[in-house]
């Protein structure tokens, strides 16, 4: 590509903290878009929430209607343009209402993740030493615990639904973010301009937010796509195993988990919703990367 | 009663001693020179003064601020001594600073800390203590972030930061050791009217003796974690007493008074 690297332009003083921050937001898509990885990973997250919105008013068949007398088409017969299964479920339909399900799991538990995260990192390192050390340990402890064990234990205790795959996946990625975030306040605390501001008479709440959040907040940023994109992954599987949201609500999951028994007789069945999760997982992925890159002033430059 | 009065400190990382019954005092107004090689604990002390030993230090012995007792003081009663009585100028001025925060804001942290002043009465305050400290345009310059600034630019906020409140005491650890000789000099100079001025005293740690005989009137040698030899700054320079001084002010002439050797 021959891309030029951007002129760094450093921020004038004197502008409102608002126009800066805009300026800085601008500064950061900027980057990002000139990344091919950026480009995909936010077509692929545009594209999830057009199809949800989307899906919410209109849909080329009713997703949930069944119709014997037209089940089993191939794509682009009668009118469907991913054909239909066994009971003349449109596949297009379904998956555009499915993304639903993804979009609200994706977002729900991966903010609920990075939020567990943030609260557990916290609490390990800026606590006394003795009190850190414990959370560290029970972080460790967490993460041995199988998602998917957690998700069982969830829906056997309170029936399996979107809520209890929710909770189980922000737990699970929660204490994985918990880590990350652990070693990026660790190191944030050692810095000199924190031991200033202590220094300084600033005691911890005000360290917290003034010094330490502000700057792990691209590291979190980072961690909450990847969650994300770890949430949609583990939504279809407990959905397939039958532990996730409720067969009656079309779901990607689900989609895999009704087809998979003619998997030999009619492939691009499970074809079509295994396609739309593996491409989701890798757009919130790439999206990921990019956006680490993007926001790190001294990988701004380079353009991958 | 001394402004500070630090009393047989000993300071063990482990098994491994790093301050050895150390002892140092600073009177009101007074400009002491703590010196010695990297590792000989002299940063140790300055953050012994201040309370922020780090957690896996054990402390021994005493160090006192105007008299109230710092080794075992529990955080929240450290508010009233860090920044108010007594303050901070770091080694390097850019990781002293918070990368993402306007050097205006950062000047005026004690200000809002101690003074409970609102926000624009800190910055009003913030920007006067730039111009005090010879930032040019202070009005904008108080915008800026760190790395907008030079190095002796970033160090000129470091120190406004530390004068803010108008400390009794003013340690300043090793604050001209990251900017290049012109500078240094420049800073030195403004470390050391600016504490005249207020009736601050100073506690000046560095290894370079050519450096502190600008600003002290005494000094204290340190060694090993040991404090080797106290005395008035002309003794230091004229009639050391212990090896290690001697070894110190030979190297500060080398350095200062002989042009490398050229070879052709």
């Amino acid at each position: 590509m021959s891309h030029r690297a951007p002129e760094y332009v450093p921020a004038r003083p004197r502008r409102s903290a608002w126009r800066r921050r805009q300026a800085a937001l601008r500064t950061v898509l900027a980057a990002l878009v000139r990344r091919r990885s950026g480009v995909f990973g936010l077509v692929v997250f545009g594209l999830l929430v057009v199809a949800g919105l989307v899906s919410l008013a209109w849909t080329p068949f009713d997703p949930e209607a069944t119709d014997v007398h037209s089940a089993w088409l191939l794509p682009l017969h009668g009118g469907h343009l991913l054909g239909t299964d066994r009971l003349g479920h449109d596949q297009f339909s379904q998956l555009l209402a499915g993304s639903r399900e993804t979009l609200l799991t994706a977002v729900a538990a991966g903010v609920l993740a990075a939020v567990i995260g943030l609260v557990l990192a916290l609490a390990a390192a800026m606590t006394p030493r003795r009190f850190g050390a414990v959370v560290v340990q029970l972080i460790d402890i967490l993460i041995a615990f199988p998602v998917l064990l957690l998700a069982m234990i969830l829906a056997a205790v309170y029936g399996g639904s979107t809520v209890t795959a929710i909770a189980a996946i922000g737990v699970g990625y929660g204490v994985v973010v918990a880590r990350v975030a652990r070693g990026e306040i660790a190191s944030v605390r050692q810095t000199d301009y924190v031991l200033a501001a202590q220094a300084a008479g600033a005691r911890t709440g005000r360290i917290v937010r003034k010094h330490v959040l502000p700057n792990i907040a691209p590291t979190l940023i980072v961690q909450l796509s990847l969650a994300m994109a770890l949430a949609v992954l583990a939504e279809a599987a407990l959905t397939y195993l039958g532990y996730g949201t409720s067969p009656s609500v079309p779901s990607w999951g689900g989609m895999l988990a009704e087809q998979q028994a003619y998997i030999s007789a009619r492939p691009l069945l499970v074809i079509w919703p295994g396609l739309a999760i593996a491409i989701t997982v890798l757009g919130l992925n790439l999206l990921g990367d990019a956006l680490r890159d993007a926001s790190d002033p001294r990988l701004r430059g380079e353009v991958a | 009663m001394s402004l500070l009065e630090i009393t047989d400190l000993t300071v063990r990382f482990g098994a491994k001693t790093v301050l050895d019954q150390v002892n140092l005092t600073v009177e009101p107004g007074e400009r002491v020179g703590l010196i010695g090689e990297s590792g000989s604990g002299k940063s140790l002390t300055a953050l012994a003064a201040i309370g922020l030993l780090p957690d896996e230090a054990a402390a021994g012995g005493s160090v006192q601020v105007a008299g109230t007792e710092l080794l075992g003081l529990r955080d929240r009663d450290f508010t009233g001594i860090r920044g108010e009585q007594v303050a901070m100028v770091f080694q390097e001025p850019l990781s002293a600073l918070n990368p993402l925060m306007r050097v205006g804001k950062q000047i005026a942290e004690p200000l809002r800390l101690h003074r409970g002043l609102s926000r624009s009465k800190a910055l009003a305050e913030a920007i006067d203590l730039a111009r005090r400290v010879g930032l040019p345009d202070p009005a904008d310059t108080v915008r800026a972030y760190p790395h907008q600034l030079s190095g002796g630019q970033r160090q000129r906020v470091g120190i406004a930061m530390a004068l803010a409140c108008k400390p009794g005491l003013l340690i300043a650890d090793e604050p001209t050791t990251a900017l290049d000789v012109t500078v240094q000099a420049e800073i030195l100079d403004l470390l050391g009217k600016l504490v005249a001025d207020q009736g601050s005293a100073l506690l000046f740690i560095t290894h370079d003796l050519a450096v502190l005989a600008k600003v002290v009137e005494r000094v204290v040698v340190l060694s090993n974690g040991e404090v080797v030899e106290t005395a008035p700054l002309e003794d230091i320079l004229h009639d050391p007493q212990h090896e290690y001084t001697r070894e110190l002010l030979r190297v500060a002439r080398a350095e200062t008074f002989l042009p490398p050797e050229v070879t052709t």
